[in-house]
């Protein structure tokens, strides 16, 4: 007898679902910090070795404990608070940059359907902390949050290279989103759905509904080439990593809207920054490269797919030099935005002929 | 054009000028007064092609009168040639025409001049210290500052 | 209800800054991004060498110069004996030998000096991985460096008349090797900059003089050559032999900072032709020039030899006296002509000793070349004109 398995709902069975959202919960969380911590250390090695140097090694075996002496160091650094800064943005700013980074999580399905039985009765899990119906905005939005805290680290510092910095960060994250977040309307208008969920389940289809191709997963990489690398690169930008990294371009700004910052709350900094190249990852993952399928097993085949979009965008730190502010503008406004606003109007007229 | 040609040149525009010329291991240094220093130089430079001004700075010969030396290393960037003008200057009332009108490049070497020497130079765009904190008292490279700085042992050596 | 003022912001760049190379303080007036007024102050690394020159004998001023430009200090070595031998008239005494190994020497520290500059321009606009390689060969110049003088920058190599120890056995196949792998390591920094897009938007057309600004502020060096004014004084005025090299001097003319960075490589070409072609001229031969009233004596004699020992005594510790007089010495250094003005009063210490430095001239021409330009170009100006403060403040 094959049973239907039955969804976990918090009004049949409270207690089960609650265990099992907060077990999701500590797996997802605890996973993205293990992966923030690592992606510092594999960053090092990495760049280390494309530079012809070592990178860390002598903390640990290989220097695998560097990420955890490094968080220990910064944890137990003293604090420093500017006199002339805003005592209380100057606290919130960290918090608001890192909250927002990891909520996104929420809404990424990271790997396929877990089934149980519990009770006598067969339940189905999806490996995703909220399937909102709404996901990719609720994504958009939260990225738009980030902002705020960048903005006020800049002003709460009370310093000019802060303020700079700052300025610099809204200007280019207000642009490249819109860019980025245009870009990927085309996949909304394919998949008919904005949750994560949907736009996974339907790029497991054969490609283009051919059958004859069914070897080719039907991942919107492929129908959408131009949405991909703009979202790629609007995305990079509006997580600030190189070559777009001008809110904290070291030798212009100092260290930009962070310079004021020190012990703890500059590591916040740093964390934010890695949860949201992982974030990006997995969006890219999960929109453009058919998020858990693939030849292995759910999970495994998103991780691979997260872990070599991250290793591409340190590829890129390691390799290109620093945009200038108004080349920034100009690229945003005047060569992505046209572009995405040109991709959607080609595949709303694509959707309407075929 | 050989140096003594150019000095030829010179004497001939400004007779009464030029003091004296010295040729030491095949450089021409040619002493002027300093009334006409601006009008000299604009003639080096026009007359001359002497475009580059390489260097300027004063010697303190103290004891001597006058005193200091304003010391201008030109540079001809077409025929390759140097020449050193140089033009006195007494201790009181040390100063002379600013030459960055010339060659803007003076402007610093004339405020360094200034700054450790402490010769003025008059119509300068901005004379302030340059190498010294803005605050300091003296000058420096006079003959009768002390190497070890003001109100100091003066250094005996090492001890060791 | 006030009035919409829009004022500009003041901002202070160093001294403490990652990319003023060292302790430039710039202030700032900006708007917006872009730079109404740069004011550049000087002077937080003085250390009175002139005036302290005043007060040694000439040899014991060698190890002063190796600290003005402190990433090129044989350059600053090479100048300043060659200023004292031309105040002594022993400028053809020196013997080839040892104007060879100084040519080498001046060569290699071109490529040192280079190779520092193209690392911290490259870092300063972003690129962080060039740097890392860049430092890669210089690893290789210092330790050169250390093994003919003992120490990884500051050498203090040359004599007044000659060098102070031969080169070590075997370290003339070791530079050849090095100069020869040079052109292909500059090939793999042209591979991660030239043809980059990002590279040449964040360089070309930035920080333009054209040729006239450039003499008139005095300007020397590669950036001069960058603004078209074909002018090297290893050819045109040469010195310690430079004229029997063949050797091109890189010239071009858009003025800006890519030609600046594209002429710079050149020359790292041509300075790795001019250390093979000194290499195939080296012949054994005495080091030092045969004038024993102002020449040490070799060091071996030192240790065997009476004589020796009294002479080296009494020029160490008297020192040699020049007749009076005043010279000027112009060196193509690195970045720029390098000059020192030396009076001599016929005693044992310099009566003045000026140097001209080339970064001091090249500086001035800052805030000419970024007012009007973005904050983002202040880095790439002060990068490209190649300023080490050691030796503007001296």
């Amino acid at each position: 007898m094959v049973m239907t398995p039955e969804v976990l709902t918090l009004s049949e069975t409270p207690w089960l679902f609650t265990g099992v959202m907060l077990g999701k919960i500590i797996v997802a969380f605890v996973g993205t910090l293990l992966i923030v911590a690592y992606a510092t250390y594999a960053e090092r090695k990495i760049i280390g070795r494309m530079q012809t140097r070592m990178g860390p090694n002598m903390t640990g075996p290989k220097g695998l404990l560097q990420p955890i002496a490094d968080g220990l160091k910064l944890f137990f650094k003293e604090d420093i608070i500017p006199s002339q800064a805003h005592y209380l943005a100057f606290i919130l700013a960290p918090m608001m940059i890192l909250a927002p980074a990891f909520i996104s999580i929420a809404v990424i399905p990271f790997g396929g359907d877990l089934h149980f039985t519990y009770d006598g009765t067969l339940y189905e899990v999806p490996l995703q902390i909220t399937d909102l119906n709404i996901g990719v905005l609720f994504i958009v939005a939260m990225a738009g949050l980030g902002v705020y805290g960048i903005v006020l680290a800049g002003l709460a510092s009370n310093s000019k290279y802060s303020l700079l910095g700052g300025i610099r960060s809204t200007a280019q994250m207000i642009s490249y989103e819109l860019a980025a977040g245009l870009s990927i309307v085309a996949i909304f208008m394919l998949s008919e759905t904005l949750s994560m969920r949907g736009i996974v389940q339907a790029q497991q289809l054969p490609i283009w509904g051919i059958e004859s191709l069914s070897f080719l997963p039907n991942w919107y990489i492929f129908t959408q080439p131009l949405a991909f690398g703009l979202f790629v690169i609007g995305s990079m930008a509006e997580i600030n990593r190189t070559p777009f990294d001008l809110p904290e371009a070291e030798t212009e700004l100092v260290s930009g809207f962070c310079t004021e910052y020190s012990a703890m709350k500059y590591a916040l900094f740093f964390m934010a920054e890695y949860a949201n190249m992982i974030t990006v990852s997995a969006i890219a993952a999960t929109l453009f490269l058919g998020g858990w399928g693939g030849p292995f097993f759910g999970w495994i085949n998103f991780l691979i797919k997260v872990f070599a979009f991250m290793f591409f965008f340190i590829w890129i730190r390691a390799t290109f030099p620093r945009l200038r502010y108004d080349q920034l503008m100009f690229l945003g406004w005047k060569v992505l935005l046209p572009l995405s606003l040109a991709n959607i109007v080609i595949t709303g007229i694509a959707i309407l002929l075929w | 054009m050989s140096d003594k040609a150019i000095v030829e040149k010179l004497k001939a525009k400004f007779a009464s000028e030029v003091l004296d010329v010295v040729e030491f291991r095949g450089e021409t240094t040619i002493t002027v007064n300093k009334g006409q220093i601006v009008d000299i130089c604009t003639f080096m430079r026009d007359s001359l092609g002497y475009n580059l001004l390489c260097d300027l700075c004063g010697v303190d010969y103290m004891g001597q009168s006058p005193r200091f030396m304003v010391v201008y290393n030109l540079y001809n960037i077409t025929t390759k040639q140097r020449i050193r003008i140089k033009a006195p200057v007494a201790e009181e009332n040390a100063n002379i025409d600013t030459v960055s009108t010339v060659w803007s490049t003076a402007n610093w070497h004339e405020r360094e001049c200034w700054d450790l020497m402490g010769i003025n130079f008059n119509n300068h765009p901005d004379m302030r210290r340059i190498l010294m904190p803005a605050d300091w008292e003296g000058h420096p490279l006079r003959k009768d500052y002390p190497v070890q700085g003001p109100d100091r042992e003066p250094y005996q050596g090492r001890l060791s | 209800m006030a009035a919409n003022t829009t004022e500009t912001m003041t901002i202070n760049m160093g001294p403490q800054h990652p990319s003023t190379h060292g302790v430039l303080q710039l202030i700032l007036e900006l708007d917006g991004e872009i730079v109404q007024k740069a004011t550049p102050h000087i002077g937080f690394l003085h250390r009175g060498v002139e005036k302290l020159s005043e007060h040694r004998t000439y040899h014991q001023i060698i190890p002063l110069t190796d600290r003005l430009d402190y990433l090129a200090p044989m350059s600053n070595n090479l100048g300043y004996v060659l200023a004292v031998e031309k105040l002594l008239g022993i400028t053809d005494d020196i013997p080839e030998r040892a104007e060879r190994v100084r040519v080498i020497m001046a060569e290699l520290t071109r490529l040192k000096s280079h190779l520092v500059w193209l690392a911290c321009h490259a870092l300063d606009i972003g690129a962080m991985t060039v740097f890392l390689y860049c430092f890669r060969e210089r690893e290789h110049i210092t330790d050169i460096y250390e093994k003919v003088s003992g120490a990884r920058m500051t050498s203090n190599y040359f004599r007044v008349g000659g060098l102070s120890e031969d080169l070590p056995e075997g370290l003339d196949s070791e530079i050849r090797a090095f100069a020869e792998s040079m052109p292909a390591h500059i090939d793999e920094y042209e591979g991660l900059l030239t043809g980059n897009r990002i590279w040449q938007k964040r360089t070309i057309g930035v920080g333009e003089i054209s040729a006239e600004d450039a003499i008139d502020i005095g300007i020397t060096g590669p950036a001069l050559r960058a603004s078209g004014v074909d002018w090297d004084l290893r050819r045109d005025n040469p010195y310690s032999g430079y004229e029997d090299y063949d050797f091109e001097v890189p010239v071009r003319t858009n003025c800006d900072t890519f030609d600046r960075y594209k002429l710079r490589l050149d020359e790292m070409r041509q300075s790795s032709r001019i250390i093979l072609q000194a290499l195939d001229k080296l012949k054994p031969g005495p080091i030092l020039a045969d004038c024993p009233k102002v020449v040490l004596p070799p060091k071996q004699d030192v240790v065997n030899n009476i004589e020796s020992l009294i002479h080296h005594f009494k020029i160490i510790t008297e020192g040699f006296k020049p007749e009076a007089g005043e010279i000027y010495q112009g060196v193509e250094a690195p970045k720029g002509e390098l000059g020192y003005y030396l009076v001599s009063d016929g005693s044992t210490h310099p009566f003045r000793m000026k140097i001209r430095p080339p970064s001091f001239v090249n500086l001035q021409a800052l805030p000419q070349m970024v007012e009007g330009k973005l904050l983002a170009d202040v880095i790439a100006v002060i990068g490209t004109l190649d300023i080490v403060l050691g030796e503007i403040d001296r």
